[in-house]
């Protein structure tokens, strides 16, 4: 092994401890928000305790759509300034995104149970929200099924691109088509008609799940590196 | 633009394999949705429309797959790329060819689809074939970069459906509700926000697919 790959593994090696530190800084706050979930927040009146699992589905959420925005930027970026490093973050962060949509449409249903009598209904922002589930998916998908490091970043970056743009419109056919998910209750023009307990509780809980979305594409990132200088490495043995 | 897809419809009419096989499946799709039916609990009419958009997305989806992989063979497409024509020139032209295959199935689909399930479209045909036009476009041009896509992987033909179905959700939503009305003799004012939105969706797909099409194909 050469110097420089050895240097470049090192690299690699340094970025995925700095993501696990944050990981595990971000899982132990997560402990936290569960006290300050449970013990903190007063029980909403008409939901009960099914309402506190409000301070996981929504931050998760936050973060997946986070993971999706970013898929797509950075793959608009990556066509722009063809530098490897934007693809290896956009395919980091769409791995990353699957495992918090899997959180999102698990607590759902859990929570819907009880509140809608159902685990499921095609309500806009579920299907929207299925639908970034299989857009995710898709998208490894593809990246897995392509050898060549190059075209699989193009690829992967058009795919991202179009299914940034393809969510406003899923979003709009289906919400002219039906709604029952609970209105929006912070981000809307007025104040946010949330107990501030249960706001602060909501705002720590989504600072949380950012936390472990930058840890969990870090280490998602140093690994990719890591891949790739091998696979470069062993490219140079061959030749 | 046109000699591209000249070309396209002329290989295709000399096999015509992809074709008849592409009309064979969608007219199988139609039978069997016969069988999904119960004639006694739901009437044709309220079923009709779902059918007909879920046969002409099925269809479109077999007839795209094609779209790529006779330009993979030979390399063809490499020649293509040599070719002092733009690569938006190119898109253009494939998702011109792409359309026309895709609009044989559906035109020959509808009367399959009024025979099959009782429902008569004379009086709103022009409505129907424009809304279908509509559509059609927007998916298809989706599906013109995808399938260039898929033909370079190992799956092409798994590819195309994962990553398509998504983006076919939108046009199929309105496609579906503008016929279901079209078909229950509703105002043109009921189905103008869906005509809106299938006629956006074109405009910015279409686009966005031109401007993406030189990252697909460009080395």
């Amino acid at each position: 092994m050469t110097g420089a790959v050895e240097e470049a593994l090192a690299h690699a090696r340094r970025i995925v401890h700095r993501g696990l530190r944050l990981s595990a800084a971000g899982l132990l706050a997560l402990a936290g928000v569960y006290v300050l979930a449970l013990a903190y927040t007063p029980v909403e009146a008409r939901q009960g305790l099914a309402q506190k699992i409000f301070y996981l589905h929504v931050p998760a959420a936050w973060s997946a759509l986070l993971a999706f925005s970013i898929v797509g930027l950075s793959g608009g970026l990556y066509l722009w300034l063809k530098d490897p490093r934007l693809d290896r973050f956009a395919a980091a962060s769409a791995e990353v995104g699957v495992a918090f949509s899997v959180v999102m449409l698990t607590t759902g249903p859990i929570w819907a149970r009880p509140i809608w009598g159902t685990w499921w209904t095609w309500d806009a922002r579920l299907t929207l929200t299925l639908f970034l589930f299989f857009l995710f998916i898709g998208y490894l998908a593809l990246r897995a099924a392509l050898h060549d490091p190059t075209e699989r970043a193009r690829f992967s970056a058009v795919v991202g691109i179009l299914g940034l743009l393809l969510v406003p419109f899923i979003h709009l056919s289906v919400y002219l088509f039906r709604t029952l998910h609970p209105q929006p209750i912070v981000l809307k023009p007025s104040a946010p008609s949330l107990p501030p307990e249960m706001l602060r509780t909501l705002l720590i809980s989504t600072l949380v799940f950012t936390l472990l979305y930058v840890g969990f594409v870090t280490t998602r990132y140093g690994l990719a590196l890591a891949d790739d200088v091998r696979e470069s490495e062993e490219g140079f043995d061959v030749a | 633009m046109f000699v591209i897809a000249g070309k396209d419809i002329r290989a295709e009419l000399r096999s015509r394999t992809a074709l008849l096989s592409a009309l064979v499946f969608a007219a199988l799709v139609l039978v069997v949705f016969n069988f999904a039916r119960d004639p006694t609990a739901l009437s044709a009419q309220a079923l009709a429309p779902g059918v007909l958009w879920v046969t002409f997305a099925l269809a479109a989806l077999i007839a795209m797959n094609r779209a790529f992989t006779i330009e993979r063979e030979n390399s063809a497409l490499d020649g293509l790329l040599l070719a002092p024509v733009s690569r938006e020139a190119l898109f253009l032209g494939k998702l011109l060819a792409n359309l026309a295959f895709v609009g044989t199935v559906e035109l020959v689909t509808l009367p399959l689809f009024t025979l099959f399930f009782n429902v008569s479209l004379w009086r709103v045909l022009p409505g129907v074939l424009g809304v279908t036009v509509l559509a059609t476009i927007g998916f298809v041009a989706v599906g013109t970069i995808f399938s260039a896509m898929a033909v370079r992987t190992r799956f092409a033909e798994l590819m195309l459906p994962v990553l398509l179905l998504p983006f076919m959700v939108p046009p199929l939503i309105g496609a579906v509700q503008v016929t279901s009305r079209l078909l229950a003799d509703r105002p043109l004012s009921e189905m103008w926000g869906w005509l809106r939105l299938l006629a956006l969706y074109d405009i910015v797909f279409v686009t966005l697919c031109a401007l993406a099409f030189p990252a697909v194909v460009d080395e």
